[in-house]
């Protein structure tokens, strides 16, 4: 190939193996170039949409939420739980920070520092997305009516197919009756 | 197709039209196509499923210029609008709702024939995988059809499938988002899902004109295995097939009439007319009967992507079949053995359906209680779904490979109209026995 180029090169005739694969590779790859210039605003068109990505902070009055409460409330547009645990909820989820579990984590990792009664998750289930019914299971925490993940006090995942605890989710206590989620 | 024409022009346009676009050659040799006479009434579901694919195009067309495809008034326009409003829109809706069903019930009678007679086995490699191809391409419009009316079974449906395939690492996240349009199912979802169901019909319309490409190429099967030695053996597909598939279509759609006038809503979920709420989950999803044994596949494993890859896995078992079936006898009809495993497969199956229907901790044999192994009670649907999946698998990879080797098929016949002649029906007394007369 190498050797040909410079033969022909130097000759101008009308066969020109150097010179016809360099265009058949420029071609070739001005190709490629235009369909994948082509095909991302195609995909990406499927990314959510500005005004969808724009439903990004929500606050909410949780002076509303008695002890031993719970919410579902739908933060863009998926459902969040937001948990008043009792003192009995954080004890035992604080009892099993060191069990044997498939997503470790310890409770205070969970809560913010001086909330610890207020547990704030995502309500879908890490698994396929059902929202998990509270006080059902053997941990005194959740159970997800579609496969079976069972959930502690502490929204982690203790048995079943889930492979993670409840996601967390950005949000800060603007007072102590008022958080901000996102 | 396969090279074969007895088409002659006979007027001077025929003839004007056959150098130009030989449209009615083509349509003749496929009416005169030599088809195996012995084909029985198993061989129809091609016919069934051709006119099944026409009546969901036909009335999908009809009701999406009724739909709405919008999260607010997708509910209302199906429940308010074409059920109760639209002139005969609660029949066409009926037709096309279950529709779907009978689809499916077809489809796998046309699979179940095309196993059992080894009709995937050489040269039919090619025309077995289009097939199924056609059948998850059939799985993906039928899930999201489901979708469309937007009740709670629908939104929980679409939410619990499109989560499966955040199960793959790295990338599974960002396929679920690209499905949604959001941060989770909600109306630009359900806008794509629209448009993908109306594309994919035609698809499949387009597979199955592959389908039959490669069916005419080698020829149809029949239900002795055997290959067709001459002209004798085979009879034109018109009238002989044409009558019999249309006198199957008929008695197929007095099934279908059936449901669809006295019990159209025995196949939903009453769930399902509840309009979708994103922050209640149903107490018991499950989906249409049709998906069962796959979603007890997925339930029985303990671990998300593994019950993932497990319920790909299942549909995988039928794309490589002509691979692991390496007997050189196609007909069950002369392989014992493997019939018998492959009707218990049909149980297992069928035990599948049964336990994708439940609740993963119901209880087998009512008021049992056995030890707890693997998270669930040995005597739960959990614990009969891991068996029969596991049967299910070992029927492919295990058993159907083994068997090529070890069992000693009955004589196949010299051709496939001796065990008609040998049939002491064939042969009344004082009868002469020519089969070639007999239709």
């Amino acid at each position: 190939m190498a050797d040909s180029l410079v033969q022909t090169a130097s000759e101008h005739g009308p066969e020109d193996p150097g010179r016809r694969d360099f265009i058949n590779i420029l071609a070739t790859t001005a190709t490629v170039g235009a369909v994948v210039a082509v095909a991302w605003p195609l995909i990406d068109q499927m990314n959510p949409a500005a005004d969808t990505l724009a439903l990004s902070s929500l606050e909410y009055d949780i002076s509303k939420v008695a002890l031993g409460q719970e919410v579902t409330i739908s933060w863009r547009k998926q459902p969040v739980f937001i948990r008043h645990r009792t003192p009995k909820e954080i004890a035992a989820a604080v009892a099993d920070d060191h069990a044997p579990m498939k997503d470790p984590a310890t409770d205070a990792s969970r809560t913010k520092p001086g909330h610890e009664q207020w547990l704030i998750v995502l309500a879908s289930c890490t698994h396929l997305g059902c929202i998990p019914s509270f006080g059902q299971g053997e941990y005194g925490g959740w159970l997800c009516p579609c496969h079976g993940s069972v959930y502690d006090t502490s929204a982690r995942i203790r048995k079943g197919p889930a492979p993670k605890n409840l996601y967390l989710l950005p949000y800060t206590f603007l007072t102590d009756t008022k958080v901000k989620l996102g | 197709m396969s090279g074969h024409s007895s088409y002659e022009p006979k007027t001077a346009i025929e003839r004007w039209l056959d150098t130009r676009l030989p449209i009615i050659r083509f349509s003749a040799d496929l009416l005169d196509f030599p088809t195996p006479r012995n084909l029985n009434y198993w061989y129809t579901f091609g016919g069934i499923l051709t006119f099944c694919l026409a009546v969901q195009i036909v009335t999908g067309i009809v009701l999406a210029m009724h739909y709405d495809p919008s999260g607010a008034g997708a509910f209302n326009s199906v429940e308010q609008h074409i059920m109760r409003d639209v002139n005969y829109g609660w029949l066409i809706r009926g037709i096309h709702a279950n529709g779907a069903s009978m689809f499916f019930l077809a489809v796998y009678l046309h699979i179940l024939r095309g196993i059992y007679y080894g009709s995937f086995k050489a040269p039919r490699e090619v025309l077995w995988l289009l097939g199924c191809v056609i059948y998850v391409l059939m799985m993906a419009t039928a899930f999201m059809g489901y979708v469309l009316p937007w009740g709670q079974m629908s939104f929980w449906g679409a939410k619990v499938i499109t989560n499966l395939l955040g199960a793959f690492p790295i990338v599974g996240n960002a396929i679920t988002a690209l499905l949604w349009g959001g941060f989770s199912v909600d109306s630009p979802t359900l806008n794509r899902f629209f448009s993908l169901h109306y594309l994919l019909p035609f698809v499949i319309a387009a597979v199955v004109g592959l389908h039959i490409w490669a069916l005419h190429v080698p020829g149809n099967n029949n239900p002795t295995g055997v290959n067709v030695k001459s002209k004798a053996d085979t009879v034109a597909f018109h009238p002989y097939y044409t009558v019999k598939d249309g006198f199957a279509v008929s008695v197929f759609m007095i099934l279908f009439a059936v449901f669809v006038f006295f019990l159209p809503d025995a196949l939903s979920k009453v769930d399902n007319a509840v309009p979708a709420n994103p922050l209640v989950t149903p107490a018991h999803i499950v989906p249409e009967w049709y998906l069962l044994p796959f979603y007890a596949i997925l339930r029985a494993i303990p671990d998300k992507l593994m019950g993932v890859l497990a319920l790909g896995g299942a549909l995988a078992m039928l794309f490589i079949l002509p691979w692991l079936d390496t007997s050189k006898v196609r007909s069950m009809r002369y392989r014992p053995t493997a019939r018998i495993y492959f009707f218990i497969w049909i149980v297992a199956a069928l035990a599948l359906g049964w336990c994708g229907s439940q609740e993963p901790d119901g209880q087998v044999i009512q008021g049992l209680h056995g030890p707890t192994f693997i998270d669930y009670d040995i005597n739960s649907v959990t614990w009969l779904s891991r068996i029969a999946a596991l049967y299910y698998f070992a029927y492919f990879l295990l058993i159907t490979p083994l068997l090529a080797f070890f069992e000693t098929p009955r004589p196949v016949p010299d051709s496939l109209y001796t065990p008609v002649l040998s049939h002491p029906a064939a042969t009344p007394a004082g009868a002469v026995a020519a089969p070639e007369t007999k239709g």
